[in-house]
């Protein structure tokens, strides 16, 4: 009898081995769990820094923060004890999802054709289980603006929470039409056209976008008189919401004359709500901007001036200065490159270059929230706001800042991605040189 | 002396200062600094005195020389000048994209002293650039070591003289695709790859042979045959064989990565590095093992499928294996912040201070065979030096003089809102130059374009 108690004993012993070691095998997950983050500095955003502070996250959303808050019995507690936690960062600049590999056509699906698309969604499109969404996550950026490229009237972006099996599961509450604006600059070494063609085919540009404007316009009138059996007319349908002001119009413009243009035309047409994004020589032009009293999403902030005889830092200052003339500043990344991790360098960019830093965090948190409508969620640690949180050793500016917890909608996301995991298995490859000595 | 004597001389005096560019050197002494020396540990308030372009003495309390400029760097950070061993600025032509195989092309004679890149990297307390080739061919041209002496409109005052050889290769999909598709002629694969470079290497061990027996047998009584054939092409590889010229190698994947490893190893190639060598991690023990060196992106992939397969952690990994590790530009952007990229391998991977700062110093000083003369601050090496305010690895730190030969080249307090010299009346826009974000990755392509619009190309990729 004895004997056989240790036989059931040693198999039941082997088969937990057994799962033990199967469980590890198996990629991690994401955790839904309610936890308590205690003794940490908490960097609210909105409402200043705590120290020694409590988060309470409950059912995925934060169930109480500060000094003292009062906890359920049996909740899991994560210690955060020399630690900081900050809302999720917020890219509001990306083509995440869209974009595996930017030279192989296959992979990437931000650019569809024609100039005039913006039924395009980016939603439909967005791979939930690109190589580089863990890749940015980890780093504590959580929630990204996933942007389609390429026309004038490129497609209409969605912001998504970078945790889930669906678009619908990433959805976080934004989606807005893109607009490139005509522009005058020129896209890099191999654009040799002359002074003139640039012209020419700015202004052709404007005047189309003119004429599509005129047609949405019509259409709308034709929409609301027919009670919406205006027929089917995809284009025109995508940009009546701007056109009623219920949707946001993204703006892209870069060089200070079409940004000058492109206030212009927005007042002309009246669009309501509307955000300007890269402004890369907002600089130049800050108080017009200001005026017009139109956010701004700048960046990247890591770029050349945009021309040789500017001042060398141009465009790590343009942050700072805009937020100088007044203007609601966002900071974005650097677009199509798959670095989106990289957006608190951006931002600490901004930062050694002349911006307030308490600016320079709102700009990747609470102002992207607010733009795109989604602060009642995002971009804060306040109560009721969502989970989407992380936690790291210090500045998270700091280059060398290590960000150890990640919860995205209250989901504690795993801390690896394809890198960490190549980290993992090459730091001491094994067999080494010699396939049979150690 | 008779007048047609000293005509000649005058003359030749002339010729002599034009033979040899005039290069600036300074007196200076930089008081009271944290001195991140990267070879002999960091030195707080101390002083470093610059006498003709070099360091004479580290110490502290050092009294100035009467008439020599002093800096005050109380409470900043006095570094190296930071090394790139991988850039392209300074340069009018990047791609002689014609044949696979083209050592006998030279960047040193397209240097252009004017370009604003150069500026821009002192503001980024670059002090030394490794110029390079692109990399549509298997063996491209030969590279130049610059310093960023910006100022002169001398392209050899630009030189660093008595730097070593280099020479740039390319492995993988640019080679591949510049020739293969573009062209339609070997390499198309990572098998042509090797071969061209086998096949080059060949005919040069067979070129240098036929020189040596013709030189040994000219001297023997009656002889009369004739010499071989001259050609410029096979002497440089002949050098790259006999060690003279450091190969720089750009490459990504790991096979292709061994695949040169062997070469090196089959024609006796011991100065061997390798650029972006994004799998690099994955043969650090045999990069190790063969001390090849390995210079790379902190975390750039992903733009192509060859470096999909990519990890920040490279540097890192490579490192403690032992392999030379420096971080790399390739970008006239990238190049202005090396320190930051440097700093990433804190993040990822967690090296220290001393290892980090290494990787964009003393370790591409090592790389370029520059590092008895430049890559730290030491008595008797070159005063090229980079004074921050803040830590050189925070995100906070602002490069804000950079020093090269003693000469002051870079000075942020003094830097002008609007650079321009002079206005053209009849400039009717202003242009402005925005970067293509989606295909700006491959900078080593640059001059190569007209390879990627070809018939052959194109029906390449129907």
């Amino acid at each position: 009898m004895k004997k056989g108690f240790q036989t059931i004993m040693g198999l039941a012993t082997a088969i937990i081995c057994i799962i033990v070691l199967h469980v590890e095998a198996q990629s991690p997950k994401g955790k839904y769990r309610n936890v308590v983050l205690t003794n940490a500095t908490i960097e609210t955003v909105t409402k200043g820094t705590i120290s020694n502070g409590t988060v309470l996250i409950i059912d995925g959303k934060i169930a109480g923060v500060g000094a003292t808050v009062s906890i359920p019995a049996g909740t899991e507690v994560i210690d955060c004890k020399g630690l900081n936690i900050y809302p999720g960062m917020i890219d509001a600049g990306t083509n995440l999802g869209l974009n595996e590999i930017s030279a192989v056509a296959r992979t990437t699906d931000f650019n569809e054709i024609g100039e005039v698309i913006p039924q395009m969604r980016a939603l439909t499109a967005v791979n939930p289980n690109a190589s580089a969404i863990p890749v940015t996550r980890v780093s504590g950026v959580t929630t990204v603006l996933s942007i389609p490229t390429g026309g004038m009237l490129s497609g209409t972006a969605a912001l998504i929470n970078l945790h889930g099996y669906t678009p619908d599961q990433m959805y976080a509450g934004f989606e807005g039409i893109v607009l490139t604006f005509p522009n005058t600059g020129r896209r890099g070494f191999f654009d040799r056209r002359t002074d003139d063609e640039i012209k020419k085919s700015s202004d052709k540009a404007l005047n189309s976008l003119n004429d599509v404007w005129e047609k949405a316009t019509q259409y709308h009138k034709l929409d609301s008189a027919t009670k919406g059996k205006a027929g089917y007319y995809p284009e025109m349908q995508a940009l009546v919401p701007v056109i009623r002001g219920e949707q946001t119009l993204l703006v892209e413009v870069n060089a200070s004359k079409d940004i000058q243009a492109a206030l212009k035309w927005l007042k002309e047409k009246k669009v309501k709500k509307t955000i300007l994004t890269g402004v890369s020589e907002g600089w130049r032009v800050a108080d017009e901007i200001a005026k017009s009293a139109i956010p701004v999403i700048t960046g990247g902030v890591l770029e050349l001036p945009s021309r040789d005889y500017d001042r060398y830092d141009k465009a790590y200052a343009n942050p700072g200065l805009l937020k100088k003339a007044g203007i609601k500043v966002a900071i974005k990344s650097e677009s199509g490159n798959n670095n989106y991790r990289n957006l608190p360098y951006h931002a600490g960019f901004a930062v050694a270059y002349g911006m307030n830093k308490e600016d320079a965090l709102k700009a990747i948190t609470i102002i992207p929230a607010e733009l795109f409508g989604v602060s009642d969620k995002l971009g804060s640690i306040e109560v009721g706001k969502s989970a989407t949180l992380f936690i790291c050793n210090g500045d998270p500016f700091e280059t060398k800042t290590q960000v150890s917890h990640v919860f995205i909608e209250g989901w504690e996301v795993p801390m690896v991605s394809r890198q960490t995991e190549l980290y993992d298995e090459f730091l001491k490859r094994e067999p080494g040189v010699s396939k049979t000595k150690k | 002396m008779d007048m047609k004597k000293l005509i000649l001389s005058i003359a030749s005096g002339f010729l002599f200062l034009f033979a040899q560019a005039q290069i600036e050197k300074g007196n200076l002494l930089i008081k009271n600094g944290t001195v991140l020396t990267i070879t002999k540990g960091n030195l707080d308030q101390t002083d470093v005195l610059v006498k003709d372009g070099k360091i004479i003495q580290i110490g502290k309390n050092i009294q100035a020389p009467v008439g020599s400029k002093v800096i005050d760097a109380t409470g900043q950070f006095v570094m190296p000048g930071i090394i790139d061993a991988h850039s392209h600025i300074a340069l009018d032509a990047i791609n002689e994209g014609t044949n696979p195989i083209t050592p006998e092309v030279n960047e040193a004679d397209v240097i252009n002293p004017l370009q604003i890149g150069i500026y821009r990297a002192l503001g980024g307390g670059i002090t030394t650039v490794h110029a390079m080739h692109g990399s549509a061919n298997a063996i491209g041209g030969q590279c130049e070591t610059l310093k960023l002496r910006y100022g002169t409109f001398d392209p050899d005052v630009l030189k660093m003289d008595g730097a070593p050889r280099t020479i740039k290769f390319a492995l993988g999909e640019n080679p591949t695709r510049s020739h293969g598709e573009g062209a339609g002629i070997v390499p198309r694969t990572r098998m042509g790859v090797e071969f061209v470079i086998r096949q080059a290497f060949t005919e040069a061990k067979e070129y240098s042979d036929a020189w040596a027996k013709y030189n040994k047998n000219k001297l023997v009584k009656g002889f009369r045959g004739a010499p071989p054939a001259y050609s410029y092409r096979h002497e440089v590889l002949s050098d790259i064989l006999n060690d003279k010229i450091i190969v720089h190698c750009h490459s990504y994947r790991a096979d292709e990565i061994y695949m040169m490893l062997k070469v090196a190893k089959d024609f006796g190639i011991k100065r061997l590095v390798f650029q972006h060598v994004n799998e690099g991690f994955k043969v650090a023990p045999e990069l190790a093992a063969q001390g090849a060196m390995a210079s790379v992106f902190s975390d750039w992939w992903a733009y192509k499928f060859e470096v999909y397969y990519s990890t920040a952690y490279n540097a890192a990994i490579l490192s403690k294996n032992g392999v030379v590790t420096s971080i790399n530009s390739d970008d006239a952007e990238m190049m202005r912040h090396l320190y930051h990229e440097a700093a990433k391998t804190q993040k990822y991977g967690g090296l220290s201070d001393q290892e980090a700062l290494e990787l964009i110093t003393i370790n591409p000083a090592k790389q370029l065979g520059i590092e008895t003369r430049v890559g730290s601050i030491e008595v008797g090496k070159e005063a090229d030096i980079t004074i921050f305010k803040n830590h050189p690895l925070s995100i906070y730190g602002v490069p804000m003089l950079t020093i090269v030969d003693g000469i002051v080249r870079f000075d942020r307090e003094k830097d002008a809102d609007d650079m321009r010299l002079w206005v053209d009346p009849k400039q009717a826009i202003e242009t402005s130059v925005f970067r293509d974000k989606l295909n700006d990755a491959d900078h080593c392509m640059e001059g190569a374009e007209f390879i990627l619009d070809s018939e052959i190309f194109k029906a390449n990729n129907k």
